[in-house]
């Protein structure tokens, strides 16, 4: 294992491997390892030590960190400024086994993956502004910028984004920072099935109001004795009341809303997911257009255990199933392709190694893309040095 | 500024790829010089340039076919939507076609249960709000040239607008596209549902300017029109007090819908042009506006105006109705054509800054002008920080055009300098390709030329735009355009 705590030490470590023909496996503090296919390198290379908030103005609404720096540092810095990470970084570490609140910045860039907020606020790619990284030949290089608004060349942060760590290894990272809403209010509705809670959630989301989570949990995944549609609404307190009356008195054919003043536990469960999931539950996530969300899980054949639960105002299905269940990635896409077509995906979130090593985890791609896809990861690590076989098997 | 030089093979060869592309795609190739000029330039005016021909497929299959045709014989593709570029990106290339997407002009559908639309990419930006309006539903990036520019060109220069501060730019709110490689093949990437696997090729493409591939279908994400927009017009005895109350707002956790600021010289010209109201004896003047729910609106205002108040504003009005909104509108929309008024041309240039460093950069750019001997008037997306100087020339005057150019070098070079960026929303293109190597090294601009390369091996697709290049020959043919004969008078100027 190597240790890197400078962006030196990762380009000294990159070339030493590229130049012995070495692969390396880049953490961070390892929360996410469990997410993708398992990598078999050579080397770790370890970048907790690669830490620290480097710049932060909260005026300009930038913050410059390096890439293993925790968000929960970065969270308690902003929120004392009253600014958060808008793309609402779920925090998924306990899904893989890691300790609530240990992930990094640079492994949730190098996620990509949005919370509750991600359909009206955006995801890790929305925010993030800039880097410096070391690519798979050990050239350090920087793209993006420092300032909110760039056209600049390529906008090479969002293709950074999700790449876990196979085009080139992040060493210092700018992200946006939004002011955090002054006020908030959950508006509960009770006992409604998937079809109908789509519907209110999409005529929630055609109306004005200032929505920034819409998610629906099924009775069966335990939560609360009753299935629980969800609105979220943030902003100034007079507009979050003034909100929360007309949108239950435009959602009133649903049924009477119940408003939650606090319901910070019920948008932690639905970002982080592990509270409702047994241990060794395989987790899949599958991304749709709303419009088609009841319709998919209705259509699934689900073994007895499995269990899902809808995000983004449908167009996020979390769906969990027992160990045992055999063939569940071609029962999942089956029916994605038959029942959504082919604007869905999914993605098997957390397996045992091996189940991951059999299964793409990721939804497989048209042959000219997974070609293009190649030639783009080629030209930023032709070696294959970082994170081998991470997202797709290596031929 | 300088292009690759033509290949003179290609040049001889024109009749023979003429009638190849009319074999390929009958009915749409334009070869006549006459009718060719009316592509040789785009919003860059002071560039021009006749393309090899032009073609106009109507069809995925007819762009993919074209493309093919152009891989094989190994002919330069300059696409191109509405030709409003600032930046010259669709700027013709002597030995290439120029790809004109115009004829893709269809709406495909409008989805509202999955809040987006899928339309051709020559579909002009304001045409997908238009269409959606009765459903309350708009598009949120606005470019000020939006009855013009086409979505296409939008995904491929990243457009951004006055309301881009709150609601993004372009690629924050696209979904996917179709595109089409160079050398035929079509791709997907992204679609209706959020975040696709594998990578984020959608997020390179959009501001790509046409190099990596033509984005022949566009989805796009549409927002539920806000209940209400107010805006208050605030003057500021001094620059650095405007500036301090734009930090106050956003320190505050306020983000507008849009702030946008004049100095002295562009509020006099625009004050002269459209009699909007402004106060004249202010040294800066700030349109805030703020849009919501109703009781969200009315709230801020009231915030945002204590705030002004507290920067020592000496003028504080809040539009009480949207035509007074329009009014305090006016004067920054018309602008440019005001400042065109002052000056027979003016040259726009497009840096971002971190916004702290607001005072300085003007002091500077009055400095930088002053010694070419001209005089500058700005007006900016002062909540990103985004500057738009507009630099005043004559350009029948010999070595005007290149001293306004050589101002407009030494005002990105300081944007830079201070920590900011060339372009905050008009893209690199021709006019600033060669100032690249000042935020970049050679070593970050040849990862991205490497990335180039997986999509377009041969860089046939718009080869000269973004990226300096090794060959240079002669220099580009200029066209000087006088006062009154810009390209798209009709638009507002931001
Ligand atoms: C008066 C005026 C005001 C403006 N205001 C703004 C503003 O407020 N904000 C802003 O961001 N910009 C602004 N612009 C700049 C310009 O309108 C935008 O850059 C716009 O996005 C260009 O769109 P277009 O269709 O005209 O593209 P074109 O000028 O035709 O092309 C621009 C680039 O896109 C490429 N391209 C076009 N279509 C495609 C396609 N289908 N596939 C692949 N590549 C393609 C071209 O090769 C070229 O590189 C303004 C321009 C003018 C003239």
């Amino acid at each position: 294992m190597i240790r890197a705590a400078t962006a030196e030490a990762v380009i000294d470590a990159v070339r030493d491997a590229s130049a012995r023909s070495r692969t390396l496996e880049i953490v961070g503090t390892g929360t996410r390892r469990g997410y993708g296919r398992p990598v078999a390198a050579d080397t770790l290379l370890d970048l907790s030590d690669l830490a620290g908030v480097v710049d932060y103005d909260p005026a300009e609404l930038v913050l410059t960190a390096r890439p293993g720096t925790l968000i929960a540092e970065i969270a308690a810095l902003a929120g004392g400024h009253g600014q958060h990470l808008a793309f609402d970084p779920p925090d998924l570490a306990p899904l893989w086994g890691g300790a609530s609140g240990s992930g990094t910045l640079g492994g949730a860039l190098a996620l990509g993956l949005g919370g509750p907020a991600r359909p009206f606020a955006g995801a890790p790619r929305d925010h993030f502004l800039g880097f410096a990284a070391v690519n798979g030949t050990g050239e350090l290089f920087v793209a993006g910028g420092k300032v909110i608004k760039n056209v600049t060349g390529y906008d090479l942060p969002k293709l950074l984004a999700g790449s876990l760590g196979t085009l080139a290894v992040l060493t210092e990272v700018t992200i946006k920072m939004l002011p955090a809403p002054r006020a908030g209010a959950t508006l509960v509705w009770t006992a409604l099935d998937a079809r109908a809670a789509v519907a209110l959630m999409t005529a929630a989301l055609a109306s004005p109001a200032a929505i920034t989570g819409a998610a629906h949990l099924p009775a069966k995944t335990g939560y609360a004795r009753t299935a629980m549609t969800c609105l979220r609404l943030a902003g100034v307190s007079v507009a979050v009341d003034a909100a929360a009356v007309a949108l239950a008195e435009l959602l009133s054919s649903f049924g009477p809303a119940r408003r939650l003043d606090a319901a910070d536990d019920f948008w932690r469960v639905i970002g982080s997911v592990a509270p409702l999931v047994a241990a060794d539950d395989l987790v899949w996530r599958v991304s749709l257009p709303p419009s088609t969300a009841a319709a998919f899980v209705a259509a699934l054949p689900l073994p007895d255990g499995a269990r899902w639960f809808l995000d983004w105002g449908g167009g996020l299905v979390w769906l969990w199933l027992p160990p045992a269940t055999a063939g569940h990635d071609t029962m999942i896409r089956r029916v994605l392709a038959s029942t959504v077509g082919a604007d869905g995906h999914a993605t098997l979130v957390r397996a045992p190694d091996e189940v991951r090593r059999e299964i793409t985890p990721f939804q497989p791609l048209a042959p000219a893309l997974a070609a293009l896809s190649e030639r783009v990861r080629a030209r930023f690590d032709p070696g294959r040095v970082l994170n081998p076989g991470r997202i797709w098997p290596v031929p | 500024m300088e292009m690759p030089c033509p290949n003179a093979a290609m040049l001889a060869n024109r009749a023979a790829i003429v009638s190849g592309l009319r074999a390929t795609l009958p009915g749409g190739v334009i070869a006549e010089p006459a009718e060719l000029a009316a592509y040789a330039n785009d919003g860059l005016t002071a560039y021009s340039q006749l393309p090899l021909a032009v073609v106009l497929p109507k069809t995925t299959g007819e762009v993919a076919a074209v493309l093919q045709y152009c891989y094989d014989h190994h002919v330069k593709v300059v696409p191109r939507g509405s030709g409003t570029s600032l930046s010259g990106g669709a700027l013709p290339l002597a030995d290439g076609i120029v790809l004109g997407l115009g004829r893709f002009n269809r709406i495909l559908e409008i989805d509202l249960a999955n809040r987006c639309a899928v339309v051709q990419p020559g579909v002009t930006n304001l045409a997908i709000s238009a269409a959606v309006a009765a459903d309350s539903f708009y598009y949120a990036p606005d470019p000020s040239s939006q009855i013009a520019c086409s979505i296409g060109g939008n995904v491929a220069e990243n457009a951004g607008g006055i309301h881009c501060l709150k609601y993004g730019m372009t690629s924050n709110n696209l979904l996917g596209v179709e595109l089409v490689l160079m050398n035929g093949e079509i791709v997907r990437l992204g679609g209706r549902a959020l975040d696709a696997a594998g990578y984020d090729l959608l997020g390179i493409v959009c501001g790509s300017e046409g190099l990596l591939g033509v984005v022949t279908e566009v989805t796009v994400r549409l927002l539920p029109k806000p209940e209400c927009q107010r805006a208050l017009l605030l003057g500021f005895p001094t620059m650095v007090a405007a500036a301090e109350c734009v930090a106050a707002i956003i320190g505050e956790g306020i983000i507008p819908a849009a702030i946008e600021i004049m100095d002295r010289p562009a509020i006099a010209a625009a004050e002269a042009f459209v009699h909007a109201g402004y106060p004249l004896d202010v040294e800066a003047l700030m349109i805030v506006e703020v849009d919501g729910p109703l009781a969200e609106v009315d709230h801020l205002i009231g915030a945002v105006d204590a705030l002004a108040l507290a920067s020592g504003a000496t003028t504080i009005r809040a539009s009480a109705s949207d035509i007074e909104r329009t009014l305090f509108w006016a004067g920054r929309k018309a602008a440019f054509p005001a400042v065109g008024r002052i000056a027979s041309d003016y040259y726009c240039v497009d840096g971002t800054i971190p916004r702290r460093t607001l005072p300085a950069v003007l002091t500077a750019i009055t400095a930088i002008a002053a010694a070419e001997g001209l005089s500058v008037a700005n007006v900016f997306h002062a909540g990103d920080g985004n500057l738009h100087p507009l630099i005043l020339y004559y350009g029948d005057r010999p070595g005007q055009l290149a001293a306004a150019e050589r101002v407009g070098a030494a005002i990105l070079a300081e944007c830079v300098r201070v920590g900011g960026v060339l372009t905050g929303e008009h893209g690199v293109g021709v006019e600033k390709r060669d100032l690249m190597l000042r935020q970049f090294t050679a070593v970050d601009l040849a990862q991205q030329t490497r990335l180039k390369c997986a999509f377009d091996a041969g860089n046939l697709l718009n080869p000269g735009k973004v990226f300096p290049e090794l060959c240079r020959c002669a220099e580009m043919g200029r066209v000087h355009v006088h006062r009154g004969a810009t390209r798209f008078p009709d638009l507002p100027r931001f």
